[in-house]
């Protein structure tokens, strides 16, 4: 479990995030939803380290994210896989080395097994036989899945996904939805999805938080969306033609 | 103000460069990528410039040089001192912050860009130490060799151009080259490429991994990092000569 609490961000007199607090449960996709430039992003990237938050604490487990230095930072980061919204794969290596990468810088495993291991999670996002080719030659769909597979390569504890469908067509994004569900069940994950989609909310959300202009409005189970009396997260879902 | 910021920040990356590389083996063959990319890869660019430096340098003095009293193999010797000194690697090295330096530049600034560098830290890799000291430590190792190779041709070139146009036979140009010849000029050549390879491989790093936003600032951190190794190339340049060639 991931909990956050009273966490603030400023970007000089921008006030991004406002004492949000909010607890992320383990095997469950936990959804952060909110309009554009609401913080989900900062908000993430606060929870992963990419951003230091002004203060608050950001807890994995019982241990205090915000109080460790950079090499105790390290060794959380390896129990975490991230998809990217933009997948972030990179363009020097092919599909195979890109899934790869963690393996080789963190194991001891042999070529011979970090291959079978990349194998394995290619086929677990139904990806074959793409190993040699570039990021470049592949299409959107299919690099979110590489993504997927680079993501889950260390075994994460913890999944962080950013707008997972954003550039996708809906029978695509369906799909990306449905293997972050899997993986999550099956590998019991604490999974974050940053998203817009109501769609994959109603689909495969369990937790969910809204954030509106850095703060926290509301936080509760899909089901009780309708019944939250929250004007604001009314609206944007009224706005998503929910 | 701002220049103090600069170096400040410059002061700060490269003290973040210097940790142990996660993984030896990996930092190793990242080396050698680079090594190739910055060595093997301006290897024609260098040879051409360096011959005609060469001849360029041979055709001035030999136009220069008119008196009657000074004997025509002066000419090998100082277009061997100019080059040695001064041309190759000065010039080398301006070159190869164009190329190489925008090249960084460029290669980081597109990976920050597009999250590949995030992608790395959030798996616990210290992406400067990843992507920036294999390129300084190949650069430090192959820009040298480079103005060495430099060198050589440079005088190839002088020579052959004294001998097409009349001003110089190779056979003189060659005894103005042994004489008097100092070991500490190559010795000057190297302290030289040497600081030159850090500047451009550093200050293009740094600005590589300054570059925020999108395409347009990839280019412009590009242009930034060309501006400032050059400016960092003359500077050195002037200070190294100033400290170490005094009469």
């Amino acid at each position: 479990m991931i909990t956050i609490q009273n966490i603030n961000k400023s970007f000089g007199e921008k006030h991004v995030l406002k004492n949000v607090s909010a607890h992320f449960n383990k095997g469950q996709c936990n959804f952060v939803i909110g309009a554009s430039g609401s913080g989900k992003s900062v908000m993430m990237k606060c929870m992963v380290g990419l951003i230091e938050v002004d203060n608050g604490e950001i807890s994995y487990g019982e241990r205090d994210f915000v109080a460790m230095d950079y090499n105790q930072k390290k060794e959380i980061r390896q129990e975490i896989g991230m998809l990217f919204q933009g997948t972030a794969l990179f363009d020097s290596l092919n599909v195979e080395d890109n899934i790869a990468f963690p393996l080789r810088m963190f194991t001891k495993m042999s070529q011979a097994e970090v291959i079978e291991r990349v194998n394995f999670c290619l086929k677990r996002v139904n990806l074959e036989n793409v190993n040699k080719l570039f990021p470049s030659s592949i299409s959107g769909g299919m690099k979110k899945r590489v993504g997927i597979a680079r993501a889950m390569a260390l075994n994460p504890k913890y999944l962080f996904c950013d707008e997972p469908n954003s550039g996708l067509d809906p029978i695509t994004s369906r799909l990306i939805d449905e293997l972050i569900k899997e993986i999550t069940l099956e590998y019991d994950i604490t999974t974050i999805i940053n998203t817009h989609d109501m769609k994959s909310l109603f689909e495969m959300g369990d937790n969910i938080v809204f954030i509106h202009k850095g703060e926290k409005w509301w936080e509760g189970r899909k089901d009780e969306i309708r019944s939250s009396g929250n004007a604001e997260l009314l609206g944007f879902m009224k706005a998503s033609e929910f | 103000m701002k220049f103090f910021e600069f170096i400040g920040q410059y002061i700060l990356f490269l003290i973040s460069l210097f940790s142990r590389p996660e993984k030896f083996s990996v930092f190793i063959k990242q080396t050698f990528v680079q090594m190739n990319s910055i060595g093997v890869g301006s290897f024609g660019i260098v040879s051409l410039i360096s011959v005609f430096t060469g001849a360029v340098s041979t055709v001035h003095i030999g136009y220069q040089l008119v008196s009657g009293l000074v004997p025509d193999y002066i000419i090998g010797r100082i277009v061997r001192d100019s080059n040695i000194l001064e041309f190759s690697p000065t010039v080398t090295c301006l070159v190869l912050a164009g190329k190489v330096g925008s090249s960084i530049a460029s290669e980081i600034g597109t990976m920050k860009v597009t999250e590949q560098v995030d992608a790395l830290e959030i798996m616990g890799v210290n992406s400067r130490n990843y992507l920036v000291l294999p390129k300084i430590t190949a650069g430090i190792i192959t820009i040298p060799l480079l103005v060495v190779y430099a060198m050589g041709l440079s005088l190839i070139g002088g020579a052959i151009s004294g001998e097409m146009s009349g001003i110089i036979s190779i056979e003189y140009f060659v005894k103005g080259l042994r004489s008097d010849f100092i070991p500490f000029s190559v010795m000057f050549a190297m302290i030289k490429s040497l600081t030159f390879a850090f500047i451009i491989t550093s200050i293009s790093s740094f600005h590589g991994y300054k570059t925020e936003g999108g395409a347009l600032e990839v280019g412009q951190s590009s242009t930034k990092a060309v501006v400032f190794s050059c400016l960092g190339i003359i500077f050195f340049d002037y200070l190294i000569s100033s400290v170490l060639l005094q009469r």
